[in-house]
């Protein structure tokens, strides 16, 4: 009777997704919604009673430093490790299967370590993106393999570190590879066949609109990865994408112009990727301050008007809102330390400070080249109104030096050297959403790594490279739980139902936690 | 028809070899600044990958372990340097040793007196060397490949002046010793008697001081034997066992 209804109920046709709210003990898509907002509904775990969380089993990767943000359908819990997939019953744990594919030998992951964030579900597959560029279809009961696509050429530096986002019937995968003078792209399948369906190339070609902003040869390798995993709003049929940095990183002279669309959010036509509108947080980036975010998407009124709004904390410093479906910038103002702009002009472009580029002395430089915040998500609470994020304070010393493309090898004309670790520090920060303005912060003793969730339980999840993952009110910051995980954390935790019962679940250095009352 | 004089043919070939060498440095940097600084830091300081400027690397100790290592990478944060020449390789490898080595130095002193000086200053109470002393402070066992004969006088004359990155002394309500770790909830030390101590810092009052070592100023060595007591240290390069 339970296999026939495990069998029945693992179908995560679209409508599942879309309607996510309707079903909080799942965990569907990456940041759970469409919206990026990787907030939990459930509130069995709250307030009142997180300081009883305990650990409830434990699932060993084989390999460290893991960044998974585990799927969760119908008591199965479907997680990834790089070109690796496993199917875990949410109850105890324990695998009803494993898949994986070997890495080439002759695989580099430049710029990046060799991991994945997740994967993507839509009816009855699983889809994992592989760092050697396959995107693969897995029979969601069984882990066989159903199609595999090879999407890009890792010898030339691209690869897939990304979870996929299943959007319609397609599979939407994005690349990294932005060190490596890589030309980026969006790519989307057909999820039943593996065909693809469009490619939008995020540094445009002739004639495409946006080359005009780059000068010469320059976009054939001006990068713009694709890296973390977007969002999507179904009603207007728009996704949104962060775009990685242009190449070479740290050294602009080969690329004069604004370089489109490196370090903006691009808004897509689901059906065809065609651009519908673009915003550029960083012109002519010279720091790796790519957009490589989770773009969190919510409604509120701005200015008397209803508006449908899409939210960053860039890795530049800056906090942007903006109109998601014009692009409209809305207002932004610094959340962090930050000393390379005077403030954001009226369309949202900032206004440089002299100084800030990149020498062959070095140039110091807040924040650094890993900026103010980075890959792992931020949140969002519908209850509280406010915007979390993990962020980084700390500078850099920037360097330019020579670049000379070569394929498959770094691109990236300088680099950064740290500075006294006495000088950086981190924080969990509540910001007005609509303003930026920070509301509290929890301070951390180094810059972290790792995402956050709120939940209806007015809690947010966060997590330290010190190993603590703990629990904060969501409306006052106030630590209320904490557990020595035993390494530093690089991932986005999740929540979701074991037999009716909230859980928790975090991945970290080797393990898989799973936490409830 | 040039004929060199033997002196000249000599000079020329020193100044070769010179710029052989000079030129080989230069490209080990250039290469280092355009492969491994994004990670290691441009001067090798570290950054997202590890400090380099050490003199021994714990996963290469030596030119060949090195070369390989960078050829190979290390699984799964380092990239291997495929599309190197065994050239380049020998060239990046060499430069990396050399940020970390201390150049050669003439110590004066005398290190046998030195030790006479180590044992009578009591200074076992806190170092180890070779497996004898106190380890409240640090390990002195391969010291004199570590730091070269100024930083040695300098900890030993201004040791607040040079203390490790995040070194701290913690006074955790009565109990006073070095930071040995910390999270966001807790904190473990070591007090002066080598006895380890955990706390709760929401339950408990700490005072952070960052600027101080717990070694006081050795000022009045006379000048002989503070020059033999450095000797003796710089002489100090691993244990044999």
């Amino acid at each position: 009777m339970t296999i026939l209804l495990l069998a029945l109920l693992a179908q995560v046709p679209l409508e599942r997704i879309v309607s996510a709210d309707k079903e909080p003990g799942n965990w569907l898509s990456y940041s759970r919604s469409f919206d990026g907002q990787r907030h939990s509904p459930l509130t069995q775990i709250n307030t009142t009673n997180v300081a009883n969380l305990k650990v409830k089993w434990a699932y060993q990767f084989s390999k460290p430093g893991n960044q998974t943000s585990p799927i969760v359908v119908d008591n199965v819990m479907y997680i990834s490790g790089p070109n690796s997939v496993a199917a875990l019953d949410t109850r105890t744990g324990r695998p009803f299967w494993q898949w994986s594919r070997p890495i080439p030998s002759d695989y580099q992951s430049i710029g990046f370590g060799r991991t994945n964030r997740g994967v993507a579900v839509l009816n009855d597959m699983v889809y994992i993106a592989t760092l050697d560029c396959w995107l693969v279809a897995l029979d969601a009961r069984s882990g066989i393999q159903r199609w595999a696509v090879k999407a890009g050429d890792y010898k030339l530096g691209y690869s897939f570190t990304v979870a996929p986002l299943a959007i319609k019937d397609k599979i939407i995968v994005g690349t990294s590879g932005g060190e490596a003078g890589i030309r980026g792209w969006l790519d989307a399948y057909n999820a039943r066949t593996g065909k693809q369906e469009w490619r939008f190339y995020t540094i445009p070609g002739p004639g495409e609109a946006g080359h005009e902003t780059w000068k010469n040869d320059a976009w054939k390798t001006g990068g713009g990865s694709t890296w973390v995993t977007g969002a999507y709003d179904p009603a207007l049929n728009l996704v949104y994408w962060g775009i990685g940095n242009p190449a070479p990183d740290w050294n602009g002279d080969s690329r004069p112009g604004d370089n489109l669309y490196s370090c903006s959010f691009v808004a897509l036509d689901g059906d065809t990727g065609k651009l519908k509108w673009h915003f550029q947080f960083t012109p002519h980036d010279v720091h790796d301050w790519d957009a490589a975010h989770v773009p969190i998407l919510f409604d509120a009124e701005v200015r008397g008007r209803k508006r449908k709004l899409i939210a960053n904390a860039n890795r530049n410093g800056f906090y942007y809102l903006l109109d998601r479906e014009s692009g409209e910038f809305l207002s932004g103002r610094d959340y962090v330390k930050q000393t390379w702009a005077k403030g954001l002009d009226d369309s949202g472009r900032p206004i440089l400070l002299p100084g800030a580029e990149p020498t062959a002395e070095g140039t110091i430089v807040w924040p650094s080249l890993n900026g103010a915040t980075i890959w792992f998500s931020p949140s969002y609470s519908p209850l509280t109104k406010l915007y979390y994020v993990a962020a980084r304070e700390k500078s850099s010393k920037y360097f330019k030096s020579e670049a000379e493309y070569k394929p498959g090898t770094f691109f990236a004309g300088g680099g950064e050297q740290n500075l006294d670790p006495n000088d950086e520090w981190g924080a969990i920060r509540a910001l007005d959403a609509l303003t930026g303005q920070q509301k509290w912060q929890f301070k951390l003793l180094t810059p972290p790594w790792a995402g956050l969730m709120s939940t209806a339980g007015n809690l947010v999840f966060a997590s330290s490279n010190e190993g603590n993952f703990f629990a904060l009110d969501a409306t006052t910051g106030k630590p209320l739980w904490d557990f020595q995980t035993g390494s530093a954390i690089t991932s986005n935790p999740i929540s979701f139902n074991i037999e009716g019962k909230q859980h928790i679940a975090i991945a970290s250095g080797y393990t898989l936690y799973v936490f409830g009352l | 028809m040039i004929h060199f004089k033997p002196t000249m043919w000599l000079r020329s070939l020193t100044l070769a070899l010179i710029s052989w060498q000079i030129l080989n440095a230069q490209s080990g940097r250039r290469l280092f600044e355009a492969q491994c600084a994004l990670c290691h830091g441009q001067t090798g300081g570290g950054g997202k990958g590890p400090s380099l400027l050490k003199p021994k690397l714990n996963k290469a100790p030596d030119q060949a372990a090195l070369e390989k290592l960078i050829a190979d990478g290390i699984e799964p944060e380092m990239p291997g340097a495929w599309t190197l020449s065994p050239k380049e390789l020998t060239q990046v490898a060499e430069y990396v040793r050399s940020l970390g080595s201390i150049p050669p130095e003439s110590v004066p002193g005398d290190a046998t007196a030195g030790k006479e000086i180590y044992r009578k200053s009591a200074c076992a109470s806190c170092h180890i060397i070779d497996g004898t002393g106190s380890g409240f402070g640090p390990e002195l066992t391969n010291i004199g490949i570590r730091r070269n004969s100024a930083h040695l006088r300098q900890s030993i004359l201004k040791p607040d002046d040079i203390l490790p990155d995040g070194f701290m002394l913690i006074e955790a309500g009565q109990t006073k010793g070095i930071r040995l770790a910390e999270d966001l909830f807790n904190i473990q030390l070591m007090d002066a008697s080598g006895r380890l101590h955990s706390f709760s810092k929401a339950s408990t009052t700490i005072n952070r001081t960052r600027n101080k070592s717990p070694m006081p100023a050795y000022t009045k060595f006379p000048a002989t034997d503070l020059d033999n007591l450095i000797a003796y240290l710089a002489s100090l390069k691993g244990s044999a066992k």
